[in-house]
């Protein structure tokens, strides 16, 4: 079972029960998926269709009663508890609907916390001769956040600004793969274009897969992939 | 390598926990600030109490120093020791001038202050004496009595009063006072034929003595001249002129306070006393019927403890019911905190953090108030209450008590925090508000 590190993403035979494993109530049961390093796919699903227990499947908090999980060749299953928060720190970027930031942060305290928790991140912008601060700067400017901002208190940015800084937590130190859960719900319709637009311009620039949850299919035709959990999930047997 | 590279992770997420702690706390500025000052105020309280009562100790074992017997008729030590120490009470019976001679020859004996008590002015007690009263009785550490103003007394009608009776009745050398019989503020009958002049006013000494009037055991002979059972005889007086040609040698005393040319002798004296045969007489060791006594009081002590220890748990238990209600609210906090690599284990720091921050602070803003009180109160309390209360360092007792208020808090922030934990666990990365 060699590491596949072709993929950023790779579900096989997923069965997971919030409650206690019974045939019939799986909550989600994925036979097979796979996301390729440096792609973007898009799922959209109906309500209590099982995304956000998928997105936490795939952030390692839950864990599959059967079948594997793999981020870029890991099977999360296989890690110790520890192991797998730290590999989240280091490899998954994670933007949520909205209240994405810590009220008590500035904007680049908040866009800098993942590389509090994780030091391969801070390797990672080392490497590139760069330091954490400086490439949070660059990151935020990027997503039209300009230096006025940084040090404003989150609660006086607009929701758009706020998922601008989540998207830049996200990205920030280059994880290998962006997961967002309707992170465009609580926009306007021309700030939802102009969002996506960005984080799909910074995803490339990273080199970054990313698994874009939401139920706007009008988003849809700007990724690689287009999955619809209902129609991926085995039926019942 | 791998492992060298984790233990860098978990130190830099130990120290981001830190900061992001204080800084979480920050946010919730007004319930963190009261739940502070709720905590610095028990702590105030218990440490108040706690000095108090070590004060309290202090001064009144320090009441009476120096003297290594005290010598009444006999009834119980402790009473002995109210009524020759603290004015409190009555003699039930007086020894005799023979006895007290007797007492005061013993080989081993190098001073005697006989007491001679019955009399009062304005409720205050007045105490016949000698002036080896002056000379020999001693409190606190090992001080001796002190004049503020005037001189010792000399002549029969001459006294010398405690700096509390001078301060409250506003009384001067050369003053005249007259003295009534028994003690009580009103219907007593008076001596008033034979008024005495203040000559000496002593230094406060935060013991009974400022609450005395001291003349000599001729005074008190000479006042009861006409008197017989307890009162003047009708039709006789005899005025102050006529006293001279009376003896004024005292019959009997009330105690005496025996001062030992050693204190290995104490209980040889000691048994020599309570051995004597002519009359029943009872010898006590001050330090140790003092102790005795306040064991007795203790119970308050104890009281006042337990009160102050029921305060501070009731106000770690309110920072619990704060933290934890403010967890729902933090759900979300939570998970953005995990989202970015926060272990369970660093969500359980953060809110344990919370608690032992807020234990600090309390007990420092708690310590700044009580030395704050001390310092205003030590004024106050040494000229009116002539209690000498020293503003020290914590003492290790007290450092030990706060060691167990920063204990207590950070256990009963295990509570929120297992609370917490449990969310972060359930939610993961679903916020579910």
């Amino acid at each position: 079972m060699s590491a596949d590190r072709q993929h950023a993403l790779r579900i096989d035979r997923l069965a997971f029960a919030w409650a206690k494993p019974d045939a019939r109530a799986w909550t989600l049961r994925l036979p097979h998926l796979t996301l390729p390093v440096g792609t973007r796919a898009f799922l959209h699903g109906p309500s209590g269709s099982g995304k956000s227990t998928l997105l936490g499947l795939i952030g390692g908090v839950l864990l599959p009663n059967t079948g594997r999980v793999q981020v870029l060749g890991r099977d999360l299953a296989a890690l110790s508890t520890a192991a797998r928060d730290r590999f989240r720190a280091d490899h998954l970027g994670i933007i949520f609907q909205q209240f994405n930031l810590l009220p008590y942060l500035s904007v680049l305290d908040n866009a800098l916390l993942p590389c509090r928790f994780s030091a391969r991140r801070r390797a990672r912008i080392a490497g590139r001769g760069c330091k954490p601060q400086h490439e949070a700067q660059r990151l935020l400017r990027r997503l039209d956040l300009s230096a006025e901002h940084w040090t404003r208190p989150v609660a006086q940015l607009s929701i758009g600004q706020q998922q601008r800084v989540a998207a830049a937590r996200a990205l920030l130190g280059n994880p290998a793969l962006i997961l967002a859960d309707e992170p465009t719900a609580a926009l306007d319709v021309d700030r939802q274009q102009a969002f996506l637009d960005l984080l799909l311009a910074e995803c490339q620039r990273s080199h970054a897969a990313l698994l874009f949850v939401s139920h706007d299919l009008r988003l849809a035709d700007r990724f690689d992939r287009v999955w619809s959990l209902p129609q991926l999930m085995a039926p019942p047997t | 390598m791998v492992a060298a590279a984790a233990d860098g992770a978990a130190d830099l997420s130990s120290a981001a926990i830190i900061s992001l702690t204080a800084r979480s706390l920050g946010n919730r500025k007004l319930t963190a600030l009261l739940t502070v000052l709720a905590i610095a105020l028990s702590v105030m309280l218990l440490l108040g109490v706690e000095r108090l009562r070590a004060q309290a100790r202090a001064s009144f074992a320090h009441t009476i120093a120096g003297t290594d017997l005290i010598v009444g008729a006999r009834s119980g030590t402790i009473p002995l020791l109210l009524y020759s120490v603290f004015r409190i009470g009555d003699a039930t019976n007086t020894i005799s001038w023979d006895s007290y001679k007797a007492v005061a020859a013993h080989p081993r004996v190098a001073w005697t202050a006989p007491i001679s008590l019955g009399d009062s002015h304005r409720g205050y007690r007045v105490v016949g004496t000698t002036t080896a009263f002056f000379e020999h009785y001693r409190y606190g550490r090992r001080q001796a009595l002190e004049l503020d103003r005037g001189q010792r007394f000399d002549g029969v009608f001459e006294a010398v009063i405690g700096a509390d009776v001078a301060r409250e009745l506003r009384y001067r050398v050369g003053q005249t006072i007259t003295v009534a019989h028994g003690v009580g503020e009103v219907a007593l009958r008076a001596h008033d034929d034979k008024p005495f002049t203040v000559v000496g006013i002593l230094r406060p000494t935060g013991t009974p003595v400022d609450r005395s009037i001291h003349v000599s055991l001729a005074a008190i002979e000479a006042i009861h001249l006409n008197w017989q059972a307890g009162a003047p005889v009708p039709g006789l007086t005899i005025s102050p002129e006529q006293v001279a040609k009376f003896s004024l040698q005292p019959k009997e005393i009330t105690a005496v306070l025996v001062g030992l040319t050693s204190r290995i002798a104490t209980f040889e004296v000691q048994r020599f006393v309570n051995d004597y045969d002519r009359e029943p007489l009872l010898a006590i060791l001050p330090g140790a019927t003092l102790h005795a006594l306040w064991d007795m009081l203790g119970m308050v002590e104890q009281v006042l403890l337990a009160v102050s220890v029921l305060v501070l748990l009731v106000s770690i238990l309110g920072m619990v019911a704060i933290l934890l209600n403010s967890l729902n609210e933090r759900r979300r906090e939570l998970a953005i905190l995990r989202s970015v690599g926060a272990r369970p284990a660093d969500i359980v720091m953060l809110v344990v953090g919370e608690s032992l921050l807020l234990a600090l602070l309390g007990i420092a803003v708690g310590l700044l108030l009580l030395y704050l009180l001390l310092l205003i109160a030590q004024p106050l309390l040494l000229s009116h209450a002539g209690l000498a209360i020293d503003i020290t360092m914590p003492s290790g007792h007290e450092l030990l008590l706060l060691a167990l208020v920063v204990l207590a808090a950070t256990l009963a922030g295990l509570i929120p925090a297992y609370r917490a934990y449990r969310y972060s666990l359930a939610d993961g990365l679903i916020i579910r508000v």
